[in-house]
């Protein structure tokens, strides 16, 4: 059994320059300590690994029930010169919400 | 004036190509003191400087007319003060464009506090020896391409364009949250000095300025994150008190949902260190904050900390970097996918065939990979959209894309349908350097008479 983030929270992208970051927001806080514990650094690297060339750091934020994922080189060399469709990278949230963790239970 | 214990600044729009009934609404309905108009991308200002390199008396935001001609009747029979970047590359211009739709609608003369000095073009280029924050390299490696160079000025020459008393304040660059601070530093007499107050009002611009963002807008999911009536969503302001109190609500009888949830979204959105949130202003730090419903559609905000203002502006300089040029087909049914993805390889082969050469290029199938990539790992959709783009120095390059991808109408695979008309744009690229503060005057000029 695994859960996906999305079970869990709610996520949302933002940009600058070639830098994407992802909040990912706890509905119930009691779950901010199993993504704490599982939705690592390195397993958001592991999803994004065909997007993102990171570096990507995680910023704790236990009294907003979040956490906010800065993921570096993520937007194409930059939302002026990217040639992707989604030059803002708006969608990368979704990516986040899709990955699978182990059951909390 | 200075007496008044709360102020309600709402917010008017949050990109040019923001929706403009919900501004009218909130104007109308909502109560507010300052309507706030955030107006300008990263690359706008290079765009309209190009403009005003056609013409003069352009070079502000070209939606200052259709803005202000909506709201300029009510706002001024209320005495709602309007502040906003739509001065763009022209705050000058954009100022006599304003006056004169007011003279327009018959409302006489109107004046305009204009900042000036975020340009600061004549200043970078002979300081060559600035580093570029993205790549490290010196900014002398763009500056014979450099387009524009403004500096993102803070909410202190804001608040001094308000104390002149114009009922509209327009500028250039400015940065987003200080728009929304400047109207309680002026109101309230806060100086830099007062950081937890500026940490508020940071804080509640931060959360203001994508307007919709914290009213349901780029939040809800079917079965998941309801949002009642989102079609007729509305705009959200704050009300601040004299000591830093702030609530955000929105436009009473408009759609949408204003939560924890919807603001905590917009709370941390485009931030990066959250205990370091660097604005003209102050050095936010967002992660002592704690959101909580005061009542419905209202969301209380308090715990914003800061550190003070750094002595440096953050500088956008725009340059020309070549051309995007794009092209797009359909396939459906049988293979579909099949079909895309040779057409695709013919059009390289014809590209390369011409001698065109690209900087960067991609191909995507939209309705498989477009967003998140991964092409190989997806399962093959009913039709599939070939997308083709490429960024070169060359026009004729760029054009050349659309175009063959056009022609696999008649020289592709079977059953190509719905190609677009090839599409060229120019790059304006953005990139940036810190500029010593002590180096830029930013100053207020008034046009009309007060």
């Amino acid at each position: 059994m695994s859960v996906r983030v999305y079970d869990l929270a709610h996520a949302r992208a933002g940009d600058k320059g070639n830098t994407s970051n992802i909040s990912v927001i706890c509905y119930d806080a009691k779950h901010w300590d199993f993504l704490a514990r599982e939705l690592t650094p390195e397993r958001v690297a592991e999803a994004f690994k065909h997007i993102a060339k990171g570096p990507i750091r995680r910023h704790p934020l236990r009294n907003l029930k979040a956490f906010n994922f800065v993921i570096e080189n993520a937007l194409g060399g930059g939302v002026t010169t990217s040639l992707a469709q989604d030059i803002h990278g708006k969608s990368l949230s979704n990516v986040m919400l899709a990955i699978e963790l182990p059951d909390p239970k | 004036m200075k007496s008044r214990e709360t102020i309600r600044v709402g917010a008017g729009a949050g990109t040019s190509d923001d929706r403009m009934v919900p501004a009218l609404e909130l104007a109308e309905r909502g109560d507010i003191d300052y309507l706030v108009f955030e107006c300008l991308a990263e690359r706008t200002v290079s765009r309209e400087n190009l403009a005003r390199s056609k013409d003069p008396e352009l070079g502000y935001s070209p939606s200052l007319h259709a803005r202000l001609r909506m709201v300029l009747p009510i706002c001024l029979r209320k005495g709602i003060r309007i502040v906003s970047n739509m001065g763009a590359a022209n705050p000058l211009g954009g100022a006599r464009a304003a006056r004169k739709e007011a003279a327009d609608l018959g409302l006489g003369d109107v004046a305009v506090a204009v900042v000036l000095g975020d340009d600061v073009s004549s200043i970078v280029k002979h300081r060559g020896e600035l580093t570029l924050i993205e790549n490290g390299e010196p900014l002398e490696s763009i500056l014979p391409k450099m387009i524009s160079a403004n500096a993102y000025l803070g909410a202190d020459v804001v608040c001094e364009a308000l104390n002149t008393g114009a009922p509209i304040v327009l500028s250039g660059r400015v940065a987003d949250p200080s728009l929304f601070l400047a109207p309680m530093m002026h109101e309230f007499g806060w100086s830099y000095e007062d950081l937890p107050k500026i940490a508020q009002g940071t804080a509640a611009g931060h959360l203001l300025e994508c307007t919709a963002s914290v009213t349901g807008g780029c939040f809800g999911w079917p079965g998941k994150k309801e949002v009642p009536d989102l079609a007729r969503n509305g705009f959200p302001f704050a009300d601040v008190k004299a000591d830093g109190g702030v609530v955000i609500g929105k436009t009473p009888g408009t759609g949408g949902r204003l939560d924890v949830m919807t603001c905590t979204e917009q709370l941390i959105y485009e931030i990066h260190d959250p205990t370091a949130y660097i604005t003209p202003d102050c050095v936010l730090d967002i992660s002592g904050i704690a959101l909580t419903q005061d009542a419905a559609d209202r969301v209380r905000v308090e715990g914003a900390k800061a550190m003070p203002r750094t002595l440096t502006y953050k500088v956008n300089v725009g340059y020309a970097d070549g051309y995007i040029g794009e092209g797009e087909v359909s396939y459906g049914g049988i293979d579909a996918v099949a079909r895309a993805k040779w057409a695709a390889e013919i059009v390289k082969e014809r590209l390369k065939l011409q001698g065109f050469v690209y900087d960067d290029f991609r191909v995507d199938l939209i309705g498989m990979s477009s967003l998140h990539g991964q092409v190989d790992t997806r399962p093959e959709p009913y039709e599939v959209r070939l997308r083709m783009a490429g960024r070169t120095r060359e026009r004729k390059a760029a054009h050349a894309i659309g175009f063959e991808v056009r022609a696999m109408h008649m020289h592709g695979p079977g059953g190509a349908g719905g190609a677009c008309e090839p599409r060229v744009r120019d790059v304006l690229a953005v990139k940036s350097v810190l500029l010593p503060k002590n180096l830029v005057n930013a100053q207020v000029v008034v046009e009309g008479a007060l």
